[in-house]
């Protein structure tokens, strides 16, 4: 890699020996990939994936104490992903004591620590920072360091940023530094796709289902989806960008997909068509058939199959506001039909502090508070990483949370018939 | 006895049993519960891996074609390494991803670990492992793999 005369001096300790550190770990992960040179980091804020005080990370935050003893902070305010834990979600008394001594034990110094590093803000925790209400929305072609897997999909994506998929701590080295290798999502060569997807579905697919059958299927490759714009329209509207959030999430955690291209609707696809196709391309034919097929594949790992669900978690990546207020008006309504009102299992739903806010100063949140559903800023998956939780009978319509937990795999219709059935059950 | 050249990401050498993951490797999901609970043997923790769930990975030859999911992976791999919970070696058969070299990275240049990583082995190389058997990295990126498996 060539570098300029001033990282050049950062790598040979000009800055001390922690900042050569980094450089060198920068160094070493673009060489790793190829990268001929170093490339500004333009947008304006970072994402870091790391959110929680964890004590099993130990060795992160003695890092991170390294970082700041050196006076290296984040040269941009950066958002973080969700906290791990909120009082108002359901746990019991043993799941408290876990939480509180045994896992997060950490967190009260971990978010001092961050407030050194750069964080944006006290409600800066969530894993969608891009939507409007958060505040870290990148504009197209700016070149990012982030982490968190669902939001570098959709800045890649669905904005066109430009930023590769890296990993928790590699992302803040990148912030703070102020530069990044080039490679891979960086480059236009590294933008095309090598898979073409072809949905031929009947009906429109569910996002996180459809996202996971990709997923799997290209790893890490760049796929170009036609066949979407008949039911997501050729417009980035409200709904089209929180299926393609959803749609992405689970393409990035059930495989390793860094960035998708749809077909007339999102940026590069609108701009350049069908030229972001390489010539070997291969194809994947997605039907009704290979979606029913990819969801049998999941495993149960309940203790009992047959169980009640015992909790519901709606909102991993976190819910945007147009999606609160659907589930809001789809509940309210079978409920009604049901004769109930309330769920019928305990439901939690995520959003962003900043989108929780926007939906309290509407009628959403009582609405949804009024049928029983608790509103947290948590994230679900780190609720739900613990032992304990495995003998809980979890229901979610997320794929990411699915395929990091215990938890049991429901499309958006069938947590809407079981969490507002009598009796709950599946 | 079967050799394959590869491409070196973090020098060094080990001989070690090989565990095999014929499909990508998710290091948040294989790792978590093993961290955090302090699992001694750090089995495998990915209920989607049938290759390897709920087998030790400590001191393990970890075979497999590239890591899949959280970027959480590299930092969890870091810290891995950091509390000396690491595989013996990474040995993928495809070019490395970037959450596997951000970890294996990381280790290197901020821990005492010791683990080499190789990455290029090509298809055949993870026809030829099977979980077992033993294999010998060498420094020059050549892994040599044993043809008889020890009994599990």
């Amino acid at each position: 890699m060539k570098l300029t005369p001033e990282q050049e001096a950062l790598l040979n300790g000009e800055k001390g020996e922690t900042m050569a550190k980094v450089v060198k770990t920068l160094v070493m992960y673009g060489d790793a990939f190829g990268a001929e040179r170093m490339v500004p980091v333009t947008s304006k804020c970072g994402h870091t994936v790391i959110s929680f005080g964890l004590k099993a990370i130990q060795p992160v935050y003695d890092l991170y104490d390294q970082l700041i003893a050196a006076g290296l902070v984040s040269g941009q305010k950066f958002t973080a992903d969700p906290r791990p834990l909120d009082p108002e979600v359901p746990s019991s008394l043993l799941e408290d004591i876990v939480f509180t001594t045994i896992m997060y034990t950490h967190q009260e110094k971990y978010e001092a620590q961050l407030k050194k590093l750069g964080i944006l803000s006290d409600d800066g925790y969530t894993c969608t920072c891009y939507l409007d209400q958060v505040g870290n929305k990148p504009e197209k072609g700016d070149v990012l360091s982030w982490a968190e897997s669902s939001a570098v999909v959709y800045a890649n994506s669905v904005l066109g940023a430009r930023c590769n998929r890296n990993s928790g701590i590699i992302e803040l080295m990148g912030s703070v530094a102020g530069f990044v290798p080039e490679f891979g999502l960086l480059t236009d060569e590294g933008r095309k796709a090598s898979w073409v997807v072809e949905v031929r579905c009947e009906k429109k697919p569910e996002a996180q289902l459809l996202g996971s059958a990709i997923g799997m299927k290209v790893m890490e490759d760049v796929p170009y989806v036609k066949g979407l714009d008949k039911w997501l329209g050729t417009e980035l509207t409200d709904e089209a960008c929180a299926y393609l959030k959803d749609f992405g999430a689970a393409t990035a955690s059930n495989g390793a997909v860094g960035l998708y291209h749809i077909d007339k609707l999102t940026p590069e696809a609108k701009e350049l068509g069908t030229k972001l196709i390489k010539k070997d391309a291969q194809v994947y034919v997605i039907d009704d058939a290979e979606l029913e097929r990819v969801r049998e594949s999941y495993p149960v790992i309940w203790e009992n199959p047959a169980a009640k669900p015992e909790l519901c978690f709606v909102g991993c990546p976190h819910l945007s506001l147009s999606q609160m207020e659907d589930w809001a008006a789809a509940i309210g309504e079978r409920l009604r039909e049901n004769g109930l009102n309330r769920v019928s299992v305990p439901t939690v739903f995520t959003a962003s502090p900043a989108v929780l806010r926007e939906a309290e100063k509407g009628v959403t949140a009582a609405k949804l508070r009024s049928y029983g559903i608790v509103l947290s800023y948590i994230c679900p998956l780190m609720y739900m990483n613990n032992p304990l939780c495995k003998k809980k009978a979890v229901i979610t319509c997320s794929n990411k949370l699915r395929t990091y937990t215990s938890a049991r795999y429901c499309t958006e219709s069938e947590i809407l018939n079981v969490i507002t059935r009598k009796g709950g059950t599946l | 006895m079967k050799q394959f050249k590869g491409r070196v990401i973090v020098p060094g050498t080990c001989k070690a049993e090989a565990l095999v993951s014929r499909g990508g490797f998710n290091t948040l999901a294989s790792f978590q519960m093993a961290l955090m609970f302090g699992d001694k043997q750090v089995k495998c923790g990915d209920q989607n891996n049938a290759d390897i769930y709920k087998k030790p990975m400590l001191g393990k030859a970890l075979c497999l074609p590239m890591t899949i999911g959280s970027t959480t992976g590299g930092m969890v791999l870091y810290t891995a390494c950091a509390v000396g919970k690491q595989p013996a070696c990474m040995l993928f058969s495809l070019p490395i991803d970037s959450l596997a070299a951000s970890g294996a990275i990381l280790g290197d240049v901020w821990t005492d670990a010791s683990m080499p990583v190789v990455d290029m082995l090509g298809e055949e190389f993870l026809e030829t492992v099977q979980t077992g058997m033993t294999v010998t990295v060498g420094e020059d990126g050549v892994v040599t793999v044993e043809d008889e498996a020890k009994s599990e």
